[in-house]
């Protein structure tokens, strides 16, 4: 079982010319079982993305432990896949070439990695789309390519850091679709950091809202919006008295966590 | 076929004219045209305003073209083709009567008497006083200050006109009456008159080393020609005339006396070394000013006025007969005109520093010429062509003999008998010298080639080097912090300020030149590397440590491609540096090049070869550009889309 484990873990910034000591993260502990999917909210500044990249490998906690599948995280690996803001495509590679980059950096031929390549770009809405450069599609179907490129390396654990955040409103809906309908299909444990409330109530079934100074997990939530959402439409589901209720909820927890920062500046 | 066209160059010249102007014309109707249809579509300052335009880019250069056709004087000899021939003809009237007009004020200020006056008279003054009374006995001093009275005494005597010779004034009246004549003749009617056969078969304007024809084609060239050996002859009289009266003999004889007295010292003043140089140093200072006026060449001022009276008349005259010719000269001969110097008539101005474009071309033409030995080329050697190249050499430039030194073994010795075996070392050595034949390879050669050979040389030895170093230094904080101080050093000097030092290290030949040439495309390369490989997106390196790659692998394919852009405007930025700085360097020394052309013609003043080179200069640096543009667009597409 590949599942995350996360105890105690800290994160302290030293600024190097004052030596003055930032808490990025504190006390951060948490599980997360194969094939859940985790969304986590927070006001910027709450360590959201120090915790990712932590998770993801790119910084080396101060204390705590990390662990995936019970292996210590220690460096970025394949068995953690990342899907960024932007996309972060090699843009002097065509589609296919981006897809089957790691495949590729594993030693395994174009030839060896055709199908699977084709298959995730199928999957993912792309087909046909294998020998255009990446910079002639559009920001959604870039995203769509980060997912295939991500997917296609098969990981235990996909980091999504603001993977929508980018898109206007419509393709974002579209995506939010696929990204849970590939969670069904492959089972994988992902974590959705996002800025939007709507996004990760829609998408999480597990939900940590954050708070920062320090950086730690406010307040958690179960949801059942994710399951829902495999069925049904998200817009129905936004419907739902539930939905808008925790939304409000943490709306105003998010707001409140806002004004504190602000009242102390 | 070259020959026809070459002699009928004028000709060619004025239907290039002619669609120059109408392509002028044509632009400009079709400029305004456009303008008027597009201006509502964009407002001022819109980029799209910029866009296009192919017709003010045919105006900009048809203008270009016609302008240096007129400052060459291309469009005068296309269009009159015998003006230059009348004009030399003009010029060598006028140059026969030069030493008339020089005594004259016409191309000066002042009389040529009244500046020989004044300024023996101011010297004669200075020296009056500066005279240096310790070296002088009394009885010396005394003979000076009387010297220096006679010569003031002599510039008044010669500037009287009471007391001039009276033989030079007659001898100047005679003069006039020549020059009379002369005007008379020049106003006689030409229409009658042949050139000579001989004149006829003259080579036509700009066709050979002689530039005009020297000898009259036109019957107003004739009659303007016919005066010129009279026009000799009057000269010649005129500096024979002498201003020596009876009275200004008897003084000058005094003076040279007295002069002539002094140059023995006086035996009572016992001088030392200094103080004889210092007196033989005046006495001959004075004598000089002396010497210059005891020739008679000094009139009263206004015994010239006839003289000049009939120098008017003629240059009138000349006026007349040249006519519409002289409109001509006005409108299209830009500079200083045709001018007769000794053996032959010159285009001075611009018609002698700017070259006409189809001499260019010519030019062009002869220096293509593979063929040395029918006069191709330059010095020996092609411009762009292509020679058989030893394998041999190839393999001897790329192994240095050391290497071979540095084997083990010795070098072979002679044997008792006194013959010599050579072992494996000295075969080797053979082949390190290139003195084996394997046979030998085309290769391209001459001038272009020899310059082409070593920026790309260059360049390749700066991209090897440099892109890897500059993609380290990008990713490093070792390399950066390392090889920056070193680089940013010797960056800053300009190359030509290495040139001296570098061609003394390591010869004026190829290896100098490369080595300057590498160190400026190691120092662009290594910067725009850098600038490539510290640019990458922090997300993408990220992105592939998590698909797996290895730090090898995100350099090669993540840091690598996302710098290419960079890389690839180094390179054009680069070899537009090389190509400067060689072109200098080849000027500084070296006996092949570009540069090495221009710099012999500069010092034979050959106007055409200078503009031909600048020529090759120019379309070769285009090219170069072109290419490096295409590459660019071929080489990475995305550049910009990121």
């Amino acid at each position: 079982m590949s599942d995350l484990y996360c105890k105690d873990l800290c994160m302290t910034f030293a600024d190097p010319m004052s030596g003055s000591k930032v808490e990025a993260l504190k006390d951060i502990q948490f599980n997360l079982k194969e094939g859940e999917i985790l969304t986590v909210l927070g006001p910027s500044g709450c360590g959201k993305t120090t915790l990712l990249n932590m998770i993801a490998g790119f910084i080396t906690p101060t204390s705590g432990t990390l662990s995936l599948g019970g292996v210590d995280i220690q460096a970025p690996g394949a068995e953690r896949g990342m899907v960024f803001q932007q996309g972060a495509l090699f843009e002097w590679l065509t589609v296919a070439r981006n897809v089957d980059f790691g495949l590729r950096m594993k030693g395994m031929s174009e030839e060896e990695s055709k199908e699977l390549v084709n298959f995730w770009l199928d999957t993912v809405g792309l087909q046909g789309f294998g020998e255009t450069p990446t910079y002639q599609l559009s920001g959604g179907m870039q995203q769509r390519v980060a997912l295939a490129r991500c997917l296609v390396n098969d990981p235990d654990l996909i980091l999504m850091d603001e993977p929508l955040g980018a898109l206007d409103a419509l393709t974002r809906e579209k995506m939010q679709s696929l990204i849970l309908e590939l969670w069904k299909k492959t089972g994988k444990t992902i974590i959705v950091i996002t800025h939007s409330v709507e996004e990760a109530l829609l998408l999480g079934e597990r939900l940590f809202v954050m708070a920062p100074r320090p950086g730690r997990i406010h307040r958690e939530y179960n949801l059942p919006f994710a399951e829902m959402g495999l069925k049904r439409s998200l817009r129905e589901i936004k419907q739902e008295k539930e939905f808008s209720t925790i939304r409000e909820e943490i709306l105003t927890m998010i707001w409140d966590m806002e004004e504190e920062i602000m009242g102390g500046v | 076929m070259f020959d026809w066209i070459s002699d009928n160059r004028a000709l060619i010249a004025l239907i290039v004219i002619i669609a120059l102007a109408v392509s002028f014309v044509f632009s400009i109707f079709v400029g305004v045209k456009q303008t008027r249809l597009r201006a509502k579509d964009e407002v001022f300052g819109d980029p799209e305003r910029t866009k296009g335009g192919w017709y003010w880019a045919l105006c900009g250069v048809s203008a270009l073209l016609l302008i240096w056709f007129y400052y060459s004087w291309g469009t005068a000899r296309a269009v009159f083709p015998t003006a230059a021939n009348e004009l030399c003809q003009v010029a060598k009237v006028k140059e026969a009567m030069s030493p008339i007009t020089a005594a004259l004020p016409v191309e000066s200020r002042y009389l040529k008497s009244t500046t020989l006056v004044v300024r023996n008279a101011a010297q004669v003054d200075k020296l009056a006083v500066s005279m240096p009374t310790q070296v002088f006995s009394a009885r010396e001093q005394a003979k000076i200050t009387l010297a220096v009275a006679q010569i003031k005494d002599l510039l008044a005597m010669l500037s009287n006109p009471q007391l001039s010779d009276p033989g030079a004034a007659s001898a100047l009246l005679a003069v006039e009456m020549d020059l009379q004549n002369i005007a008379a003749r020049l106003k006689s009617d030409y229409a009658e008159l042949q050139p000579q056969e001989e004149a006829l078969e003259q080579p036509k304007w700009g066709t050979s080393e002689v530039e005009i024809p020297i000898l009259p084609i036109t019957s107003r060239g004739v009659l303007i020609d016919s005066v010129t050996p009279d026009m000799q002859e009057i000269a010649k009289a005129f500096l024979k005339v002498r201003n020596i009266s009876p009275q200004a003999k008897e003084l000058i004889a005094e003076t040279k006396a007295i002069l002539a007295d002094l140059k023995t010292p006086d035996p009572l003043m016992q001088l030392n070394e200094a103080g004889e140089g210092a007196r033989n140093a005046y006495v001959k200072a004075v004598d000089r000013i002396f010497k210059r006026l005891d020739d008679g060449t000094i009139f009263p001022a206004t015994s010239m006025d006839g003289v000049q009276k009939a120098v008017d008349e003629v240059f009138v005259s000349l006026t007349d007969a040249k006519g519409s010719l002289g409109i001509v000269e006005s409108l299209f001969f830009p500079g200083d005109g045709v001018v007769k110097s000794r053996t032959q008539c010159t285009e001075q101005g611009s018609g002698r520093w700017l070259p006409k474009p189809t001499d260019v071309i010519a030019t062009f033409s002869t220096l293509a010429n593979p063929d040395l030995e029918s006069g191709g080329g330059y010095k020996g050697t092609t411009l762009l062509w292509w020679k058989w190249l030893p394998i041999a050499d190839v393999i001897a430039f790329l192994i240095p003999d050391g290497l071979v030194d540095m084997l083990p073994g010795s070098y072979g010795t002679h044997g008792d008998s006194g013959e010599f075996k050579p072992n494996y070392k000295d075969r080797l050595l053979a082949v390190a010298q290139g003195d084996v034949n394997l046979g030998s390879v085309p290769m391209l050669d001459g001038h272009i080639w020899d310059s082409l050979f070593r920026v790309l040389v260059a360049m390749g030895f700066g991209i090897l080097v440099g892109v890897p170093l500059g993609i380290y230094m990008g990713v490093s904080r070792f390399f950066k912090s390392f090889f920056d101080p070193m680089i940013e050093l010797y960056r800053p000097v300009p190359p030509l300020a290495w040139a001296p030092l570098i061609l003394t290290i390591f010869g004026i030949q190829d290896d100098g030149k490369i080595f300057l040439l590498f160190m400026v495309a190691f120092a662009i390369m290594v910067i725009s590397a850098r600038t490539g490989a510290s640019g990458t997106q922090l997300s993408k390196i990220r992105a592939s440590h998590s698909l797996g790659a290895t730090n090898g692998q995100i350099l090669r394919h993540v840091i690598l491609p996302n710098a290419m852009p960079e890389i690839l405007t180094g390179v054009r930025i680069a070899i537009g540096v090389c190509w400067g700085t060689l072109v200098a360097a080849e000027m500084l020394a070296g006996t092949t090049g570009i540069g090495f052309i221009e710099n012999v013609a500069r010092t034979v003043s050959d106007y055409e070869l200078i503009w031909v080179t600048i020529l090759i200069m120019g379309l070769l640096g285009l090219f170069f550009d072109l290419v490096m543009r295409w590459a660019i667009a071929k080489i990475i597409p995305w550049r910009g889309k990121g």
